[in-house]
Order: C-alpha cells, then sequence, then structure tokens
C-alpha cells in the first residue's frame, strides 16, 4: 500500500493540478447538443476554453455567468437566471450543465436555488434540462470534477425506476458504462467496439467518443457539442442488464445510479494491462452470455507476446509518473506487471485509489515535487501532461504525454491506451524510449598504450576548446 | 579461391577436430543446415575493424540483409557502420562488368570516405563468373594509394567457421606485419614497470564489453597491440607480429592466425575467455605465466585479489536471487565452456550445453566444468532445445537471438548471449550486468501472465470436467 505523502510546502511550482471546474464541464462536453455554462468570472471559461481547445484541437462550447464585481458582493443567482435565458432562448441545447467556481461558492452562491429561480421565471424553457453543481476550484481535480459532474446529472436526470417505470435487464442487450476522466475519446472508442463484439448495446455517459473524437461534421458551426450521451437516452438507463464503472473516481455516480434504478455495477479501477482487461472481458462474457470472440482471444494472445517481447526493456525500468489518481494508479499497474519499477507518483489531489498505487509513496503536489522525487530515484522515463515536458529536459529523459493537457503532441486526445490493443501499443512505445535509452552502452574506455591515432587528436583538441565550449554551454 | 587453398584451410593442424572424421568444418547437409556461410564468417570476422571501407562485391543479397547488423562498437572511427556494396546487376554480370564496377567502387569509397584501407568480400557470383579479385584489388591499390585486401569467401565454399578462417588468413597474408608498432613515449613507460604486448584474437568487443577488460590490462602494464578485430585500426591489424602473446577470446574460429603467428614469429598463445569471475582470473594468469616476469605476476595476483574482493560484493545480491537456478546454454558452441563458468560463479546449474561447434578439447573442458553427466546438445533445432527445458525445469534459456523468439513463444526466460546483444558481460563488471538481466528476465512478473489461461477458458475446462 502507497504511503500518501500531503503537500506540506507554500508554494505551488509548475502546478499538475486541473480544476475541478473545468473537469465538471468536461463531463457536461459529453453529452449531445450540451454547453456547460460556468458559473464565475469571465476569466474562468476564457482559460479552460483555450485549454480544452489546445488539447482536442476542436472548437468547444463553453459559457460563463460572467460575474462582475457588483454581482460578487450582491448575489449572482442572477447571473445564472439570465445566462441560462440567454443560451436557451439562443441556442435551444439539449442539456446546461452550470459547474460553479471558486468565486462563487466563496461568495455563497446557491446554483440549486438559482437553477429554481430560473424555472419559475422562464417556465417556457422547462423542457430544457439544466444540471447546477457546486465544483470549486479549491478542492479536488479535474477527475473529482469530471466524476462530479456525471454523478449530478445521474442524479438529476435519470428516473428512479418506480418514477421512470423501468427495470434492470429490461433491454437485455443494453449495459450502461460510466467512464473517468483518464479516458480519452481513443479508449472510449476501443471500450465500446470491445462491449459490441459481445453483442452488447453501450449506453456510455459521458460519451467524449462521440463529441471530441475531432471529427468533421456537416454543419459549419455549432455552439452546442455535436455529439456525446443523448440526454433522451439518460431515461432508460434504467432498462438496461449492467452497468460498467470505469475509473475509481466514478464509484459515487455509479452509487447514485444503482440506488436509483437497481442495475448492478461492475467495477474496474484501470483497463490498462492483461489482468485488468481479462477482468472486463470476462465480466462482458457473464452479462452477454456470449463466448469470447475470436478477434479477442487473438488480441489477448498478441498482447500476451508483446508482454514477452518488451519486458527485456521494461524489466528494472525506473518510472516517474505525475497525472491525476485514475491515471497514476493505472499506470503503476501495468509497470508493475511488466517488472518494472514506478520510483516517483504524483497527483494533484487525494483520493483513495492512490493507496493502490504500486509505488512505496505517492506525493500529492506538483511537478516540482516529480522533478525532485524523480532526480532522486533517478527515473529513466516520465509519464505526464505536456507541462512535464520541461521537467523532462531538465532531467534529461524523455517524457510519454498522458493526461491532460496535450497541447504539443497531435492526437493525443485520440490514444488509445486500454484494453488489450492500447495496453500493447502503450508496451511498445514504453519499451521504444527504453530502448533507445541504450541503457547497455558502455562508455568507450582509451587504452594509455592504445595505438590510435585520433586519441591523440581528440585530446589536443578537447584540451583547445575547453574554455570555448563551456562559454558556449552557459 | 582454388579448391586447393580451401582444403588447406581445413585442415588446420591446431584444431583438434582435425583428427576426427567428422570435423567442425563438416560439409552442411541440405535441408538440415542451419548457420552461415563462409562469407558470412569472414564478414562478421573483420567488419569491426573501425576504419576500414568494407565493400562487399556481389549482388544485393549478400550485404543487404547482413550490414551494419553486430553489436560491435568502436571507441573513435564510424565507417565500418557504412554498408558497401557493387550490388551487381544482371547486366554486370552477363556482360562481364562486375570486376570494371569493383575497380570504381574501390575509387569512390576512397573518395568518399578516405579509408585507411579497403577490404573487398568476395562472394558467390563474382567468384562463379571468374572475377580476378586480387588482381582487381592489387591493381586499384597502386592506382589510388590505398591498401586495398581482398578476402575471397563466396558462400559455397563452406561454412561460416571456414570463412573466420579466410579472413584470418587474408589478415596474415596482406595486413600483419607490414608496420611496426608505435614507439612507447616516455609517459607510457613512466609506470615503474615493463610493459608487455598482446594480441586479442577473437575479441569483437561486443556493446563494448572489452572497456570493462582494457583498464586492468593498462593497469598491469599489458599492451594490446590489436584486438582482431573488436575496435580495431588498419594499421594495429599491420603490428599483431609483434605480440609477446597471444590471447585466442573464447573461440578457435581465426585459430590459423594464432598458429601462423606462432609459426612464423614465435608468439605464443592460449585459449582463455573475459566471461566469468574464474575465467577472467585465468586469463590474466594465463597471460602473466606466458610472459614469465614475477613482478607481472605478483602484481596480476594482487590485482585479482582486489577484485575478487569488489566483485564477491557486488554480486551478492544477485547471487541469492540466481543460486540454484537451472541453466540450458545453447550458443551453438562457440563460447560453450567460456559462459559456463560464468553461470556457476552466480550459483546457477547449467543442465546442458550446446557443443555443436565445439572441439573435442571444449568438451573435455565441458565435463570438467560440468561433470561427467553433463547433457551435451549437438543438435539444437528449437523442438529440441524446448524439450530439454521441459525435461530439466530450466528456468532460463540462453543462447543467440535467432533463437530467442523461440524460448519466448515457448514462454521460457531468455537471454541473448550473441553478437547482436545490447549488453557486455566482459570482466568482472560485466559479470554484474549478466546477474541483473538474469534476474530482469527470470524474476520478471510476465511469465505468470503469459501462461495463464484467460478466466473464461478456465472455467470452460472447470465445465468440461464436471460434465465429464
Amino acid at each position: 500500500m502507497a504511503e500518501i505523502i500531503k503537500r506540506k510546502k507554500a508554494l505551488s511550482v509548475s502546478p499538475l493540478k486541473a480544476s475541478q471546474t473545468i473537469g465538471a464541464a468536461l463531463a457536461f462536453l459529453g453529452f449531445h447538443r450540451a454547453i456547460p455554462m460556468l458559473h464565475g468570472s469571465q476569466g474562468c471559461t476564457a482559460f479552460g476554453k483555450v485549454f480544452f481547445v489546445r488539447h482536442f484541437r476542436e472548437p468547444v462550447p463553453l459559457q460563463t455567468t460572467a460575474m462582475d464585481q457588483v454581482s460578487a458582493v450582491m448575489g449572482s443567482e442572477e447571473n445564472v437566471v439570465e445566462g441560462l435565458k440567454a443560451i436557451c432562448e439562443k441556442h435551444d441545447p439539449a442539456l446546461v450543465g452550470v459547474p460553479t467556481t471558486g468565486l462563487a461558492e466563496t461568495q455563497g452562491s446557491d446554483v440549486t436555488m438559482a437553477v429554481k429561480q430560473f424555472r419559475q421565471k422562464y417556465p417556457q424553457f422547462a423542457g430544457i434540462p439544466v444540471v447546477g453543481l457546486s465544483a470549486p476550484d479549491f478542492t479536488g481535480c479535474m477527475e473529482s470534477g469530471f466524476a462530479a459532474a456525471t454523478k449530478a446529472v445521474i442524479q438529476q436526470l435519470v428516473p428512479t425506476a418506480d418514477a421512470g417505470s423501468t427495470r434492470p435487464g429490461r433491454r437485455k442487450r443494453q449495459v450502461n458504462v460510466l467512464v473517468a476522466s483518464f479516458l480519452t475519446p481513443g479508449d472510449i472508442e476501443e471500450l465500446k467496439d470491445i462491449i459490441e463484439l459481445f453483442g452488447l448495446r453501450p449506453l456510455v455517459m459521458p460519451d467524449l467518443s462521440d463529441s471530441l473524437d475531432g471529427h468533421l461534421g456537416e454543419d459549419e458551426f455549432s455552439p452546442l457539442t455535436i455529439g456525446g450521451t443523448p440526454v433522451g437516452e439518460l431515461a432508460i438507463a434504467g432498462d438496461s442488464t449492467a452497468t460498467l464503472v470505469i475509473g475509481a473516481s466514478m464509484k459515487g455516480a455509479a452509487e447514485v445510479l444503482e440506488q436509483k434504478t437497481g442495475v448492478p455495477n461492475f467495477h474496474f479501477d484501470h483497463l490498462m494491462g492483461l489482468q485488468a482487461v481479462d477482468d472486463l472481458v470476462q465480466a462482458l462474457h457473464q452479462i452477454s452470455g456470449e463466448p469470447v470472440p475470436m478477434k479477442l482471444e487473438r488480441q489477448r494472445a498478441q498482447l500476451q507476446d508483446a508482454m514477452l517481447d518488451t519486458h527485456f526493456m521494461l524489466g528494472m525500468g525506473r518510472f516517474a509518473i505525475a497525472a491525476d489518481p485514475d491515471l497514476v494508479n493505472g499506470f503503476s499497474q501495468l509497470l508493475a506487471g511488466m517488472g518494472a519499477d514506478t520510483v516517483a507518483a504524483v497527483a494533484p489531489a487525494n483520493a483513495p485509489v492512490l493507496k493502490k498505487v504500486r509505488c512505496a509513496q505517492v506525493k500529492i503536489g506538483d511537478l516540482e515535487d516529480l522533478e525532485v522525487a524523480a532526480r532522486e530515484h533517478r527515473a529513466e522515463i516520465l509519464i505526464g501532461n505536456s507541462h512535464a515536458q520541461e521537467t523532462a529536459y531538465r532531467l534529461d529523459v524523455p517524457l510519454l504525454r498522458a493526461g491532460f493537457p496535450q497541447y504539443d503532441l497531435l492526437g493525443g486526445y485520440q490514444r488509445t491506451w486500454i484494453g488489450y490493443r492500447g495496453t500493447r501499443q502503450t508496451l511498445f512505445e514504453l519499451a521504444n524510449m527504453m530502448m533507445h535509452l541504450e541503457k547497455g552502452e558502455i562508455e568507450p574506455y582509451h587504452s594509455i598504450y592504445a595505438q590510435k591515432p585520433e586519441y591523440a587528436q581528440e585530446a589536443t583538441h578537447e584540451h583547445g576548446t575547453t574554455a570555448q565550449s563551456a562559454r558556449i554551454e552557459h | 579461391m582454388k579448391q586447393k587453398d580451401i582444403a588447406e584451410l581445413l585442415d588446420e593442424p591446431a584444431c583438434s577436430h582435425n583428427k576426427k572424421s567428422k570435423s567442425g568444418c563438416a560439409k552442411p547437409k541440405p535441408g538440415t543446415a542451419a548457420g552461415g556461410c563462409a562469407f558470412d564468417g569472414a564478414q562478421i570476422a573483420l567488419l569491426p575493424i573501425a576504419d576500414v571501407a568494407h565493400i562487399v562485391h556481389g549482388p544485393i543479397a549478400c550485404a543487404g540483409s547482413s550490414w551494419d547488423n553486430r553489436g560491435t562498437r568502436s571507441s573513435g572511427p564510424r565507417l565500418y557502420r557504412i554498408g558497401m556494396t557493387t550490388d551487381l546487376t544482371e547486366q554486370d554480370v552477363i556482360m562481364g562488368r562486375s570486376e570494371k564496377r569493383l575497380f570504381h567502387s574501390i575509387k569512390q569509397a576512397v573518395e568518399s570516405y578516405s579509408p585507411a584501407a579497403v577490404f573487398v568480400y568476395n562472394t558467390c557470383v563474382p567468384a562463379l563468373v571468374g572475377d580476378d579479385v586480387e588482381a582487381v584489388c592489387k591493381e586499384a591499390e597502386q592506382r589510388w594509394g590505398t591498401p586495398v585486401v581482398p578476402v575471397d569467401a563466396a558462400g559455397f565454399y563452406g561454412t561460416k567457421n571456414l570463412g573466420n578462417r579466410i579472413a584470418g588468413e587474408a589478415m596474415v597474408k596482406h595486413v600483419m606485419g607490414r608496420r611496426e608498432p608505435d614507439e612507447l613515449t616516455p609517459e607510457q613507460l613512466a609506470h615503474g614497470h615493463q610493459v608487455y604486448s598482446i594480441n586479442l584474437i577473437g575479441e569483437y568487443n561486443i556493446a563494448g564489453e572489452l572497456w570493462h577488460v582494457l583498464p586492468l590490462l593498462d593497469e598491469l602494464g599489458i599492451r594490446v597491440l590489436c584486438t582482431l578485430s573488436g575496435d580495431a585500426r588498419f594499421h594495429e591489424v599491420q603490428t599483431m607480429h609483434r605480440a609477446d602473446v597471444n590471447m585466442m577470446v573464447c573461440s578457435k574460429a581465426m585459430i590459423n592466425v594464432a598458429r601462423k603467428l606462432e609459426e612464423q614469429y614465435r608468439i605464443p598463445w592460449f585459449e582463455g575467455s573475459f566471461y566469468g569471475v574464474e575465467d577472467m582470473n585465468n586469463a590474466l594468469r594465463d597471460i602473466a605465466r606466458l610472459i614469465d616476469d614475477p613482478d607481472l605476476t605478483q602484481r596480476t595476483e594482487a590485482l585479482i585479489t582486489r577484485e575478487m574482493a569488489r566483485i564477491d560484493k557486488a554480486l551478492e545480491p544477485w547471487r541469492v536471487q540466481l543460486r540454484g537456478r537451472k541453466v540450458l546454454l545453447y550458443t551453438g558452441g562457440v563460447k560453450s565452456w567460456s559462459v559456463i563458468s560464468a553461470l556457476q560463479d552466480l550459483g546457477m546449474t547449467v543442465v546442458a550445453t550446446g557443443t555443436k561447434k565445439s572441439t573435442e578439447e571444449d568438451k573435455a573442458r565441458i565435463r570438467e566444468l560440468m561433470g561427467k553427466d553433463a547433457v551435451m546438445i549437438e543438435d539444437g533445432n528449437p523442438r529440441a532445445l524446448i524439450n530439454i527445458v521441459r525435461e530439466h525445469d530450466v528456468d532460463v534459456l540462453i543462447a543467440g537471438g535467432r533463437n530467442m523468439y523461440t524460448a519466448l513463444k515457448a514462454r521460457v526466460p531468455f537471454l541473448d548471449i550473441n553478437q547482436e546483444r545490447d549488453f557486455g558481460y566482459e570482466g568482472y563488471t560485466g559479470m554484474i550486468e549478466l546477474a541483473r538481466q538474469l534476474c530482469l528476465t527470470i524474476n520478471s512478473p510476465v511469465w505468470n501472465d503469459v501462461r495463464r489461461h484467460a478466466p473464461w477458458a478456465a472455467a470452460a475446462k472447470l465445465q468440461e470436467a464436471a460434465n465429464g
């Protein structure tokens, strides 16, 4: 069990954390024709928008309640009401999400009450679902915000079995899938493919693989999401045979769904590595009653072969990981299964799953903490977001980009890490990085008696230019 | 090459296979042959000479699939890593233009890369159509003023082993004895002891592993005139006739070189290995013994004592993990005995070893190391290897790269020992890397995962059993 080291220093340097608020916004972006409206000042939204646009390289619908000096002091519910009205009037969305920010929470703004006021004042928009939730940036991180928003959507939009007249298993081939923020659109696509191989119909919540997968649509412009989970589907989630829950952070949301509908949950902390994917496939086999498709058997055998080929490079390899808790855990489990060591692990906020991380200690902290720990424990490869590139540069080790944000890598959002196929690709990439480190290289030794003329030349050359090259380096 | 010359090379009086009807250079059997041809052997033996332009004279197959394919390292020039071939075309062959193409190829190599020398490897097609490679080389050498050495090594002449000898023969005939060693400078002599010279024949500096050994030789005042051929330079090869001792490094492949240097220059030689603590000690002692200077002997013993103490401590944590583990060693015979003692130093048990290319002497030494009941594998086909692994409950297979994937498919831990590997195991320091790599694969958690049936398959089996 990993020891959790809490934050001790005053200053956060090279922050790893992205806010709960934008995590919540991202969850809303996984619903069709949706738009999140952050309840805070304009900047909260502007920064979040840039963050997502750079990562996904897509237009991202994101609005703001634009709190100003007056509303910050006198009360901001009016901003929520008027903001909702404007959005509903202009865009007729299928869902508006209203996560609060630190500013709104500090002021004491009650977003639930604000939504109620909106309903009273503008009954003409009663048909448009609005989900408000508290998601201030002074607690948690992106992952917890994403989970909280999904939970809020379930709480507010999935009817109980009685109210919605749903019954677990009525739609025998339908399974709910709750996915945490560490799954990329590419991951979710792969997961849906695997589920469909068993003749099942996945109802993914939230489905970023349908909205932010980077596809060119027919419409030239949309102020709303152009894909994602259809909000109407939430009404029939209670008819599903089972709910697959991917990511420990989704546990809370999953419990609410189970309580309301009675559909049984199947939990998976992550889907990287043979064991984890075996567990998923076994569950699908049980849920569907179908035999495991040959295609998956083959992919499993391919992964096993890749594990053999790559264990030479990965075995005893030293990795440092910085990411949100579920992703840190997933990578550390995958690496441990390959005989590699996670020598440094940093997460931006605490979560129960961090205790499971296969590393002696997990630091709650920033990329500076990662740098210190990675240097101390002589990490050979870093796994982290694009900000960790500078860390990697200073440590003189390569970086595998994973997590949010990835602004200096095309297609990072589409990368598939999970399943037999995704794991295999990940192992190849990590093993290649390790191989290119040329760890076996032995420093050339120049014998004092050697008859190698270039040694003498090199020696004089070095003497002559030492001072000069020293100057150039600095 | 004439039949007579080939027969002469095959008749190697210093090789104990000579006495048996089944020689180490026996003809390969169609349909069951494994291993390389004479060209392969010749190229592999000489390619590590780093400042030479190595031109393969033939159509593309010979160089195309073999260039820059070794783990051998250079401390300086990287010319040897540039593949060069005449890449003969159909027109060249039909119209008899291959000699001309070779001549111009040599010119191009000399002009573009200013090599210390050019080696020209003759291959099957030009040998068959009758190119006079030696004459072309002589002419080119005169014309461009750079040494051009013919290595007549067509694949059909015979096995890889023969190719090694052809390569050695070419060096003896065309290169050695053409230059005196550099004079030792006052600084080089200023260490308070006599400096002696040796050659390391058959040392290829794989992954730079010789660099684990050289510092120790420097310390003892032993000058390596030339390694044939790891990290060698052409003009070092020219001085090999001035050594006090020749060491044949764990292989008899170029035994003809040692024998001829003994005959022509009275240089004594011995066979040794730098793999494993015991063999490392023995190699240093053998050098001292043949040089026979009491001061050197005494300093050698002191160095051995010091290194033993150091390495014993460093190896202890690895020995704990490796003790009692069983090894199947299949190296095709070259390093059959030298690696055994290295593994025994680690507390491992070698249950079987390959002896396909081993000499009678090698086998005697193997018996000495492993006991009378040592399992010797003559035919190392993959099935046979796997069977031995299963019969003896082997923990790790140590073999050349080409057997790696056989082992992995059979879910057997594996260590690559041959020339393509990325890790150096020579010397005292190399032992630590060897131990580390062995632990890495043997103790890897992947073995459980790849042997484990899928949960649904396991359940299906249970079901089947229940249904009778």
